[in-house]
């Protein structure tokens, strides 16, 4: 069982992430609280964000899913936070681009994020890792026209 | 026939995946296609194929012979009365949205009650929502026992003389329940309410009699039970149908066109509005074939075996959890679990690299996850093709997934 793949896929810090999140439950004083799910499998989270002047001053997720998704979150939150709005969607079109196999942007330190380059190798599976970006994205685009 | 003779008339799972031999655990899913169908295909495609009901020519009546030939078989597969009770459309989702939008539209009235299950499939649930709304209806849930099973009793509280419609699914893709149907259209009928029946998991595992059942409608997949995708019935009471105006409407459903009106034909040609699915039909008529060359009551005797072996070696596996009847002959050939606090994608993820195909999710089902209080499960589901041999490869496979996961989870 124990395949190359699979090693690649449930890397010990995904399984860390999963297993101890950072970064988990909701902001009191939100400015952003997205709700998203994946419809075909039953993933949901919801993504809570502080940012003002345009920086994520902090982040936190909840939710219910696969480890792959909930390690993607918990990621997620860790690397946008204290970031401005534009480097968090950098980071998230660099994530997207790493997704699908695509090469990327390295020239931007991406952390422990970097663990999640086996989903590629999942088709099924990178709807999993992309939700909380997904979240992220929605999130901070709609702050700004509110 | 043997199971391993099955096996060999299905040419798709004679390959490798990720480096193993694959073995397909998800059936109620969709089924594999055996050469018998595949060929009958090709000879459609190869030498008859044609438009039907409207050419002179030999292609267009051998077309139209082969199509109608099938509707035959359908007929006698589920013992209908007559071929005019016979609708071709694309699948069960089709002909139940067809029922509500066509029978419900013309008899559910404000603050009449259409009655459903927690267990429904989506595509029996959301036409019946949907109805309910438009029609200010009242859509009713009949509880579960704790088992997944239906009590009659819990029918007869939930059915009222308001109630215009029950619709309840034969076989429930989850928890592999068989739902005593007999009983509860009897209590339809005694409240003056038509019975709607999902048989999308019953077709391909029981002997279907709709005279026995006395149901008002029946329907099913194709693709299910050996056909092609794309393919569906429903059957419906010819009084009924002769009642009830077609959704879809063009060529192929009309019998006179004026400018500003036009007349339909006869059954059961008006539901089938434009070319219809005539190699479907063809396919799912050898389809038909295949299970009676088996025997339907052997393939239910099969799916029994298969669950009982499934279930027997499955709780061997400390912390894995099954839902559904603990009995093996109350269920189908489908088993629904949870392996500890793996989650059913990781499960599945694990499986498929050892090459053993099983269902991870809600299943189509929101309203029973949510009665049984989970996100979501793994299934492994069973068919003519499957053997002893492919659940021990599954189990194999789970204990492999638990050991793997046995330092996080």
């Amino acid at each position: 069982m124990s395949s190359k793949n699979l090693d690649q896929l449930y890397r010990q810090v995904i399984m860390d992430h999963y297993k101890t999140p950072r970064n988990k439950g909701t902001l009191d004083n939100d400015s952003v609280n997205i709700e998203m799910n994946n419809p075909t499998c039953g993933d949901r989270i919801q993504l809570t964000l502080q940012v003002e002047e345009g920086i994520v001053k902090d982040a936190k997720f909840d939710g219910e899913g696969c480890s792959i998704s909930m390690a993607s979150a918990s990621m997620m939150t860790q690397a946008v936070k204290g970031k401005d709005v534009d480097t968090a969607l950098q980071l998230s079109h660099i994530f997207s681009d790493m997704m699908l196999g695509k090469d990327y942007d390295d020239t931007i330190d991406l952390g422990d994020i970097e663990a999640l380059q086996g989903v590629s190798q999942f088709p099924a599976r990178i709807k999993c890792a992309t939700l909380a970006w997904k979240a992220m994205e929605k999130g901070v685009q709609s702050e700004g026209k509110s | 026939m043997m199971n391993r003779e099955i096996k060999s008339y299905f040419p798709i799972l004679d390959q490798e995946v990720n480096g193993h031999p694959l073995v397909y655990l998800d059936s109620a899913a969709t089924s594999q296609k055996p050469v018998q169908v595949i060929e009958a295909l090709t000879r459609y495609y190869e030498f008859d194929n044609a438009n039907v009901h409207r050419g002179v020519h030999t292609l267009g009546n051998r077309a139209t012979d082969m199509y109608e030939g099938a509707r035959e078989k359908v007929r006698k597969f589920i013992n209908a009365d007559t071929t005019e009770e016979v609708i071709f459309l694309r699948g069960t989702t089709t002909a139940l949205n067809l029922v509500a939008q066509s029978y419900g539209r013309a008899n559910v009235e404000e603050g009449d009650e259409i009655v459903i299950t927690y267990m429904e499939h989506h595509s029996n649930v959301i036409p019946w929502q949907q109805l309910a709304k438009e029609r200010g209806a009242v859509l009713k849930y009949i509880d579960l026992n704790p088992d997944g099973t239906i009590s009659l009793e819990q029918v007869r509280a939930a059915v009222t003389d308001r109630t215009k419609i029950v619709s309840m699914m034969y076989v429930s893709n989850v928890l592999g329940t068989m739902n005593p149907i007999k009983e509860v259209t009897q209590i339809a009928h005694e409240h003056g309410a038509v019975m709607v029946v999902d048989g999308a998991q019953a077709a391909p595992h029981l002997k279907i009699d709709v005279q026995n059942l006395d149901c008002d409608f029946f329907a099913f997949s194709g693709h299910k039970m050996c056909g092609p995708t794309g393919i569906g019935v429903l059957y419906g009471k010819k009084d009924l149908l002769n009642n009830m105006e077609p959704i879809e409407f063009g060529g192929e459903m009309i019998d006179f066109v004026g400018l500003y009106d036009s007349t339909w034909k006869e059954l059961p040609w008006k539901f089938e509005g434009g070319t219809p699915i005539i190699a479907g039909a063809v396919g799912l008529g050898a389809a038909i074939d295949f299970l009676n060359e088996i025997g339907l009551h052997e393939i239910e005797q099969h799916e029994h075996k298969m669950a009982a072996y499934a279930m027997n070696a499955m709780n061997e596996i400390e912390g894995l959890q099954i839902y559904g009847p603990t009995d093996p002959q109350k269920r189908a050939g489908i088993v629904t679990f949870n392996l500890n606090d793996v989650h059913p994608h990781d499960l599945a993820t694990v499986l498929d690299m050892s090459g053993i195909a099983v269902r991870a999710g809600h299943h189509c089902a929101q309203p029973l996850m949510k009665w049984l209080q989970c996100t979501a499960t793994a299934r492994a589901s069973f068919y003519v093709y499957n053997d002893e041999s492919d659940i021990d490869r599954l189990v194999e496979g789970l204990r492999s997934t638990k050991e793997y996961f046995s330092d996080v989870f």
